[in-house]
């Protein structure tokens, strides 16, 4: 067993879902058959299904802040601001150099670029002295990160991890190697994304054939059913409030979790499509790490963002390694609120830590016709299951072959 | 042509929309703005492209110290409005 100081764990949660700006909102919609999925109209695109956030963007910053700012950072600013609130930590008695802020984002800067564009051509007739004196503290990628310390008045250590959509397992990976380094004693750790207010993401999905859609926007995406057609593009945020045991235990911190094993690797073979040997290894260097037998594992929260070949590749690592287990559940978070992209795996990964105090395993949104390449041992379809939930395993997997998982135990 | 009370009123306009958590009714014209409203550096480029993009005003660099106070604003502005 190891010492306290080297053994990390979460002590706080903020976030905002399409579906919900706390814990227990969003844990309600995943048992009950939720959706935060809606129409919106894109710029160039028409009307597309979104997962849209609706959260009070001034409840922890001046407006003048908001307007100066971007979308990243409100998000980042409020999910960091709930999950301080949430670890019950009195932060003015902090050293605020020993605090540090580690966002995953996919990419950051788009949205700020594309509306300048935008402006450029449409209202200032190619004249660039109408360019934006705010373009470049806006667009640099540690913007969101760099937000959350303007606002909180930290000194220590900001930046955002560019992990595509494993970028929301690598912030949290990222902070408790920073906790073990003892680079910092507190931790702002997790992922967000401001992706929906950009139509390049949209049109870039839909050139590739992979932009999810119904006229029934909750059915737009559906992993792992036959008829699935795609993503629907989300934005939102989780921050994680991490710790070093001792710490937590020095100050009576409710502990919702202990990180115990994480990995990441790389595919190596395709831009975009995904790799499920490497996923499979991906898998079993967290386990390893994580000390555990795979028989131990009560949740698997796949990434299965409801394209065709991505859904059947990571299924098939799935049931190769889980498929023996009974213990195994498998769910999935996607179909409830999209694809959120920088921030789906920490989103994913709250949306199941409830289950270590209310003792259910959320299903996935009820999926109407399984496809049979994707019927997998283990998988909670459509309604709760009772089980006393001690281990999740979150994976995340993302372009340019980025895999990453992440193992929290119940504390 | 516009008066100095207009002029104010256009730039009270600007002012208001980059200030947005302070109450500029009150302002007094002849103290610097940056001691009665939390104004900084960015803010006032935020007021020069305003400037420029509603009413395609100019102000270049030299000039931004022109643009200190209420009372100073109009004195300078007045007649670029006026032009």
């Amino acid at each position: 067993m190891k010492p306290d100081n080297q053994r990390i764990v979460i002590t706080g949660i903020g976030l905002t879902s399409p579906m919900g700006n706390n814990l227990s909102e969003f844990r309600e919609g995943l048992l009950n058959n939720g959706s935060g999925i809606t129409h919106t109209e894109i710029r160039h695109m028409g009307v597309v299904a979104a997962g849209l956030c609706k959260f009070d963007e001034t409840k922890y910053q001046p407006k003048k802040m908001r307007k100066r700012g971007t979308r990243a950072g409100a998000i980042s600013i409020y999910a960091t601001n709930e999950a301080l609130a949430d670890s019950g930590i009195q932060f003015d008695s902090v050293d605020k150099n020993r605090v540090g802020v580690y966002l995953g984002i996919t990419e950051h800067g788009n949205v700020e670029t594309e509306n300048e564009i935008h402006d450029l051509y449409n209202t200032h007739k190619m004249d660039v002295s109408f360019w934006s004196h705010h373009h470049n503290p806006r667009t640099v990628a540690n913007n969101p990160a760099g937000e959350v310390t303007l606002n909180l008045g930290i000194t220590g250590p900001h930046y955002t991890i560019g992990a595509a959509c494993a970028a929301g397992n690598l912030g949290i990976i990222q902070g408790v190697q920073q906790l073990l380094l003892d680079e910092v004693d507190l931790a702002f750790a997790g992922g967000i994304s401001e992706s929906t207010e950009t139509f390049g993401i949209f049109a870039a999905f839909k050139a590739q054939g992979a932009l999810g859609h119904h006229e029934d926007p909750t059915k737009a995406t559906r992993p792992l059913d036959l008829e699935r057609n795609g993503i629907v593009v989300s934005e939102g945020g989780a921050v994680y409030v991490l710790e070093r045991l001792s710490d937590a235990k020095k100050r009576n911190a409710k502990i919702y979790a202990e990180i115990i094993g994480y990995h990441s690797n790389s595919d190596a073979s395709d831009f975009v499509l995904p790799n499920t040997e490497r996923q499979i290894e991906c898998m079993q260097m967290a386990i390893k790490k994580a000390g555990i037998d795979i028989s131990e594992i009560d949740i698997v929260n796949m990434h299965a963002t409801g394209t065709t070949q991505g859904d059947i590749q990571e299924c098939q690592a799935v049931e190769k390694l889980f498929g023996a287990h009974k213990n195994v559940h498998v769910n999935a978070t996607k179909g409830f609120i999209g694809h959120a992209m920088g921030a789906a795996g920490a989103l994913e990964l709250a949306g199941n830590i409830p289950s270590f105090t209310d003792g259910y395993i959320h299903p996935c949104k009820k999926i109407e016709n399984l496809d049979p390449q994707c019927a997998i041992s283990g998988l909670v379809n459509g309604e709760k299951v009772a089980h006393d939930v001690k281990i999740i395993l979150n994976n995340s997997f993302g372009m340019l072959g980025i895999n990453s998982t992440l193992i929290i135990k119940k504390y | 042509m516009l008066s100095n009370e207009e002029v104010r009123a256009k730039v009270l306009d600007i002012i208001a929309d980059i200030a947005l958590d302070d109450d500029v009714t009150a302002i007094k014209d002849e103290v610097a703005l940056r001691e009665q409203l939390d104004l900084d550096s960015m803010d006032f480029l935020d007021i020069v492209m305003e400037l420029k993009k509603r009413h395609k005003i100019e102000v270049p660099q030299e000039d931004y110290t022109k643009l200190a106070s209420m009372k100073s604003c109009v004195e300078y502005l007045a007649p670029k409005f006026n032009s």
